[in-house]
């Protein structure tokens, strides 16, 4: 299919351009990501259920597809919104076109369209619900297709993503295992093999996993993983992990991150456009290294004075349910927090994407230190 | 950590003369870093001895030096400014290869003296292959199997490890001067004895070929407290084998998937740890293997390298400017990022956009020399094109390099795919025309090895070239994080978009994003790509009148699209588009601009050529007007305004045709000038002693002059004045009253370019009379042409006929940063504020200025480059830069330009001289001086003959064409220290052409006038006196001054 098409936001903004993925039409909420490389592993990425992604950069489909590059076992974003795209299949190693792909995944796709316009829309507005439509929809009825979209706040998406049954991975690395347990709420398949490498026997549980069930299993740790929608509409699983926080290490990563968070007693909150690219600066507290981070949220944890931002690069301290959690990472860009150190019980969290996958690899040690911290607690 | 405080006084060291592998973005990273060290209360001390930059403007440092980079000049500054650091990772291979030499003296240690940004051992280890390679290999990366030689014997026993093919790189050279790549032992000598030659230290790298695999440059950056960024991933085009400078490029990086390029980026982080660069930018060369994903570290630099300045403007991420703050402690996160005013400086670009750059080549200057390109540099100049997608970047890159007339293709395919396959200036012309016939992508990746994404888009291109620019011309910003934050600073581009973004309440949301204030804007129309005849000299005066304009209350507006300059800095106008010059794309800038009008006079010949368009679409043209212009250029209405004005002028012939050329000629008279019309630096242009000659030429050059004007004269024939003195006179006129800001005596005869001529302010042999005739002809040109701005007129004085007037130009000339330097006066600036409406009264000019110095200029020649051209000079422009030196005295003023530009005259030694008939009585006389200070003289038998008879004592050497021992085995054996031969052949095996070669081979200082031979030996005359004293701009302009 290659006709016109076009992007329909939900305050009436319109955006032109051609037709180039499946047949169809998708309507979710509308993010961009500026990540300059990666668009397979986004479009495969879990994270982004339900979001129909905008890409910054130009020239998506440059290298083709490859299996290598899945995030998951099939695309999950709704749609790719794109400047231009190609369909080119003759890239070394790869194993075919992206729009072939697109299409193969039943996902629906828009180029020449101006994203720029579109961002800066975005950037200025806010991410709001929106759809790719072919010109044959009439505006009207995509508008009513928009309105019965239910919007991002409130929405628990994890249950679309998450494995119906439990589900072994084995370590790769050589030394002794440790057992992990990961409510699985959309796991990337980037943190499973940084685990895995590291000597991690993994379970991933479907996230409607009780606290028992998992307690039953006698891990090592449980690993929070990241995972689509609001944080705040997955009430079931925090009081899954508040069953957790104390008994065992338990590490959080992204959605992971803010639902451990909220386990403590945290609040979350959603950001006005979310964070989605490849090139955050995030500070290590501990270390003063600032990291080129790999980002894909659009909540975020509000610091212990109730506000978005943290002023300064001090290690504050929140007093939560099970003691007291200190500031580990913080946004260089736009002040966020990025993570926490629980001082009083075992665990930490991470809100960005240290496995990249896609993105940059200056993180990885996070994957160490928890894995570290977990073998040493046995 | 903070501002170092423990630091006063910081000297920072230019990058000297435009030379292949290192031109303007010096100026450009130089200017940036001495105006933040002096906004952070350090007082900078800067060395330079190219007068055309911004960075040796007296206010942007505290104290300036034009004088000789060399270590014995630098030295004398250190001893006499007591620098508490040396910055020398902001001026190129020049400034880094200085720096280790007075480390190696022990200056440094001696005066105490830091090396700040990157310390010496990190400077070794990323310049001196072998400790590089030992290096990379210690950090576990993968470095191309590679030996080191210092003689043919051991190159030959690597070759045999490694296999053929082999790259060849010589140890600390820039733009990889002396490498190439050896493909068969016949080529062994040549090849190898060249890269051995070129190394300073005669060291050269043998590495296993990659040729092939893809090019990739990361430009990386890290600060005291170990935080690394990248801040972009620059693709080429073509494969490995052609040297970065001469490769087609694309930012950000295209065909590598997410996790191949992390692995990249991984490793230049690796490597610039490894390396130990404290902090700074550096820049790391990999070349990947796409298929087996395999990745080789080939190269890094630890300093700021023109890539990065390809990449601060590709980004809007200012490397030489961050760099510079953390030189002086300051972290990444420190530091705010300069577009959102929001974020830190510790972060890495995302870009929306694609930017490609085109090398621009001057083959057509250099005839008979080699044009394959290699991995030795080759290109003067580059273009840069940012595009919405990569088809418009590669669109717009296309039309900015402006060349001099349309490729031409074989109708022949097999002729044509050859030239596909070779990599050639025009390669990608070619292998758009070969997609034009229909070539598959497929057969040209076998031939090419490029990747087939590339190969694609072209195709694409070629398939639908209105396609990439439908829709509607929208402006957008340059923000480094693709719209995520809002961007305070206005740098645009034109995008293609599809038209009308419809926004929330139905009504058109603005695609563009260029806001203007309530002040009236000027646009100034930059000079584009350098080339040889226009280069930095243009964008300093582009820069001048953006900082005029700006102090008027009015927004300056740059248009420009080359990447290496001051004027493309976001920083230098209020607002900046990066965009070809051509009618069309400066039409779309005006559109949204309504600008109250536009500059002209300051790009060189690039802006003139849009005048009647600007015109005729209704642009209010400031200064001087297009008829005015057109006046002035078209020699018929010219020669008739002379005659008017009584002036006498050679007589000419503005011609349409050869036929008519040849009929015309007699009347003219012989020797003649001949040159096509409208031609910036003298393209084209030769001299031509009968009608045979001009029958010669015009068959030779007959397709360049039928690319000429429309239906005007295609030829210019003018009488040449043999024997007679140049003058260059750049002058300000506010269409009433004039005012000379310069009056230069050439050092050569006529009838060698202006721009390759040596010329000395004020003249040092013209009498009053005849400076006065000067100055009231040039101002009377000036008024009658109704000039508002600028204005140089050339001269010839003639031994027996007088005062001629050779042509006028009413814009700024090559001179205009000379002059300014010479006299402390900004003569663009001041010509700037004329074409915005003050009068010459209301500047309070004195009558003319003279500082008691001497200032010369000198050419600098990019022979080196182009092995088979002959070193010689002539009436087309062929040199790439230029050097100033200021004394006390001519000789001193000239020797001092002679060691900037890099013929440092010996004090000592062998003189070769070689001359033809016609300068043999001339000759003698100098032999007798060279005699007298103690020189051995070489010469052939002729002018030994000559010299005996005068008395002089010289050894006798045999021509090439007498056989060996001969003059050119002794050159190559280093037995002669200076070169004096005029041309009495000029033809390729001649005797002249080889001794020439030789000597450029070998860096002697070869002379091949005589004049520019006599003012070479009062030069060494006056250096018998003691090394000459070094004289800060500051101290020359505080100088009590005297009218001249």
């Amino acid at each position: 299919m290659s006709g016109e098409a076009y992007v329909l936001l939900e305050d009436g903004a319109r955006f032109d351009g051609t037709a180039c993925g499946a047949d169809t039409h998708a309507v979710g909420e509308v993010v961009f990501t500026t990540s300059m490389s990666g668009y397979q592993e986004a479009m495969s990425d879990p994270s982004y259920a339900g979001q129909l992604i905008a890409f910054t950069y130009p020239q998506m489909g440059n290298y083709g597809v490859s299996a290598r590059a899945m995030e998951s076992d099939r695309a999950h974003a709704r749609a790719a919104i794109m400047r231009a795209a190609v369909d080119y299949d003759d890239a070394p190693n790869a194993q075919g076109g992206w729009l072939t792909w697109l299409k193969a995944q039943g996902v629906a796709a828009i180029t020449d369209l101006d994203t720029r316009a579109l961002v800066r829309h975005i950037r200025d507005a806010g991410a709001m619900r929106g759809g790719v439509f072919p010109a044959t929809v009439a505006e009207a009825e995509a508008r009513a297709l928009l309105e019965r979209e239910p919007p991002m706040a409130g929405r628990d998406l994890a249950r679309e993503v998450t494995p119906p049954t439990p589900r072994q991975v084995a370590a790769s690395g050589s030394e002794s295992p440790v057992h992990v347990a990961m409510i699985d709420t959309g796991v990337k398949r980037s943190i499973v093999e940084q685990l895995t490498q590291r000597g991690v026997e993994l379970t991933l549980y479907p996230c409607t996993v009780s606290a028992e069930t998992l307690l039953a299993a006698g891990p090592d740790a449980i690993f929070l993983a990241n995972g689509p929608g609001d944080p705040a509409a997955l009430g079931y699983v925090v009081d899954t992990v508040r069953g957790l926080v104390g008994r065992k290490p338990v590490y959080g990563i992204c959605l992971g991150h803010q639902l451990l968070c909220r386990a403590l007693g945290l609040q979350t909150y959603k950001l006005p456009f979310g964070h989605h690219g490849a090139n955050h600066p995030v500070k290590d507290l501990a270390s003063g290294r600032t990291e080129i981070t790999s980002q894909n949220h659009g909540f975020a944890v509000l610091g212990p004075d109730g506000q978005g931002r943290i002023d300064g690069d001090q290690p504050v301290r929140w007093e939560t349910d099970f003691g007291a959690a200190q500031l580990s990472h913080v946004n260089l860009y736009d002040r966020t927090v990025e993570g926490l150190a629980l001082l009083d019980v075992q665990g930490a969290t991470i809100q960005y994407h240290p496995e990249a996958g896609p993105g940059p690899h200056d993180s990885l040690y996070l994957f160490d230190r928890f894995v570290d911290e977990i073998r040493s607690s046995r | 950590m903070p501002r170092r405080n423990d630091l006063h006084k910081i000297l920072l060291i230019g990058s000297g003369p435009i030379v292949i592998g290192q031109a303007a973005e010096f100026d450009y990273s130089g200017t940036q870093a001495a105006r933040v060290l002096m906004q952070e209360g350090y007082e900078v001390v800067l060395v330079n001895s190219n007068p055309a930059t911004i960075m040796t403007d007296p206010e942007v440092a505290t104290t300036t030096y034009v004088e000789p980079l060399d270590p014995r000049t630098v030295t004398r500054i250190i001893e006499r400014e007591r620098p508490d650091a040396l910055v020398a990772t902001l001026g190129g291979q020049t400034a880094l290869n200085l720096a280790k030499r007075l480390h190696e003296d022990g200056v440094l240690e001696r005066f105490g003296v830091e090396l700040i940004g990157a310390k010496i051992d990190a400077i070794e280890r990323g310049e001196d292959r072998d400790l590089f390679r030992a290096t990379m290999q210690a950090a576990g990366l993968r470095v191309p199997r590679s030996a080191i030689a210092h003689t043919l014997a051991e190159a030959r026993a690597a070759v045999a490890e490694i296999g053929l093919p082999v790259i060849i790189r010589p140890a600390f050279t820039l733009g990889g001067a002396g490498g190439g790549v050896l493909r068969d032992m016949a080529q062994f000598d040549a090849v190898i004895g060249r890269g051995l030659e070129a190394s300073p230290i005669s060291q050269i790298l043998i590495d296993e070929s990659v040729l092939g695999w893809g090019e990739f440059e990361l430009e990386v950056m890290r600060d005291s407290t170990d935080n690394v960024v990248i801040v972009c991933a620059i693709e080429n085009i073509d494969p490995m084998g052609v040297h970065t400078g001469d490769s087609v490029c694309v930012a950000p990086q295209q065909t590598l998937p997410d996790h191949l390029y992390q692995r990249l980026r991984d490793q230049a982080i690796t490597v610039i740890r490894a390396i130990g660069v404290e902090t700074g930018g550096s820049n790391v060369q990999f070349a990947v293997n796409p298929a087996t994903e395999e990745i080789m570290v080939i190269e890094m630099n630890p300093r700021v390298s023109r890539s990065s300045a390809l990449a601060s403007k590709a980004t809007g991420f200012p490397i030489a400017k961050i760099a510079a703050r953390l030189a002086v402690g300051y972290t990444l996160q420190e530091i705010t990022n300069d577009i959102t005013r929001a974020t830190p400086a510790s972060f890495e670009p995302a870009i929306d956009y694609c930017v490609v750059k085109w090398p621009r080549f001057a083959f057509e200057k250099f005839p008979g020399a080699e044009q394959e390109l290699t991995t030795h540099m080759k290109s003067v100049g580059e273009a840069m094109a940012i595009g919405r997608t990569f088809r418009q970047a590669f669109a717009k890159a296309l039309r900015s390099r402006e060349l001099d007339a349309a490729v031409s293709f074989p109708s022949d395919d097999e002729q044509l795919l050859e030239l596909v396959a070779a990599p050639g200036a025009e390669r990608f012309d070619h292998l758009l025309e070969a997609l034009r016939r229909g070539h598959s992508v497929a057969a040209l990746e076998a031939l090419t090895q490029i990747n087939p994404w590339f190969l694609r888009e072209l195709e694409a291109l070629v398939r639908d070239p209105d396609a990439v620019f439908a829709g509607q011309r929208t402006f957008k910003s340059v923000d480094t994080c693709a719209a995520e934050f809002a961007a305070q600073t206005p740098y645009f581009y034109s995008a293609w978009e599809r038209p009308r973004p419809a926004g929330p309440d139905g009504r058109p949301l603005a695609a563009g994003e260029v806001t203007r204030g309530s002040r009236p804007s000027v646009v100034i129309l930059g000079s584009g790509p350098n080339r040889i005849g226009q280069g930095i000299e243009f964008d300093y005066c582009c820069v001048h009148a953006a900082q005029t304009v700006r102090e008027s209350g009015r927004d300056a507006v740059m248009i420009n699209c080359n990447p290496e300059t001051v004027s493309t800095d976001y920083d230098t106008s209020d607002r900046l588009y990066f965009e070809p010059l051509t009618l069309p794309d400066v039409l779309g800038v005006c559109e949204i601009e309504r600008p109250e009008g536009v500059i002209l006079q300051f790009g060189g010949q690039t802006p003139l050529k849009l005048a009647a368009g600007l015109r005729d679409a209704g642009i209010p043209i400031l200064g001087t007007t297009t008829d005015a212009i057109d006046l002035a250029e078209d020699r018929a209405r010219f020669g008739r305004l002379l005659d008017e004005l009584g002036y006498r002028a050679p007589p000419y012939a503005a011609v349409a045709t050869p036929e008519e050329a040849l009929e015309r000629a007699p009347e003219v008279g012989f020797p003649l000038l001949v040159r096509p019309s409208y031609v910036l630096g003298g393209r084209a242009m030769e001299i031509v002693y009968s009608v045979d000659g001009l029958r010669d030429y015009l068959r030779r050059v007959g397709v360049i002059g039928a690319a000429g004007a429309d239906g005007g004269p295609r030829i210019y024939l003018d009488r040449f004045l043999e024997d007679s003195v140049e003058v260059d006179v750049d002058a300000l006129c506010d269409g009433e009253r004039v005012w000379i800001a310069g009056i230069m005596q050439h050092v050569e005869e006529a009838g060698i370019h202006s721009g390759d001529s040596a010329c000395v302010l004020p003249p040092h042999s013209l009498g009053d009379e005849m400076l006065e005739q000067i100055r009231e002809q040039a101002a009377g040109i000036a008024r009658a042409l109704g000039v508002v701005g600028l204005l140089n007129v050339q001269f010839a004085i003639h031994a027996g006929s007088g005062l001629h007037v050779i042509e006028a130009n009413p814009r700024a000339s090559r001179t205009v940063p000379f002059v300014s330097k010479a006299i402390g006066l900004p003569v663009a600036k001041l010509a700037c504020r004329l074409m915005l409406g003050t009068k010459l009264d209301e500047l309070d000019l004195p009558d003319e200025v003279a500082t008691g110095h001497v200032c010369v200029k000198e050419a600098v020649l990019p022979f080196d480059r182009f092995a088979g051209t002959d070193a010689l000079l002539g009436p087309e422009m062929r040199s790439t830069g230029e050097v100033m030196g200021i004394a006390r005295d001519f000789p001193t003023a000239f020797a001092k330009a002679q060691a900037a530009a890099g013929a440092r005259l010996p004090r000592s030694g062998t003189v070769f001289v070689s001359v033809a008939d016609r300068d043999k009585s001339a000759a003698t006389a100098i032999a007798t001086q060279i005699h007298d200070m103690g020189f051995e003289l070489l010469a052939t038998s002729g002018t030994a003959k000559a010299l005996a008879r005068m008395g002089i004592p010289a050894r006798r050497v045999n021509k090439l064409s007498e056989g060996s021992p001969h003059v050119v085995e002794a050159i190559g054996r280093g037995e002669v220290d200076l070169v004096i031969n005029t041309p009495v052949g000029t033809g390729a095996r001649s005797d002249g052409y080889e001794i020439r070669a030789a000597a450029v081979a070998h860096r002697i200082p070869c002379i091949t006038t005589m004049s520019g031979a006599i003012a070479a030996i009062r030069a060494i005359a006056a250096a018998t006196h003691g090394e000459p004293e070094v004289i800060s701009l500051q101290e020359l302009y505080a100088q009590p001054r005297a009218g001249l």
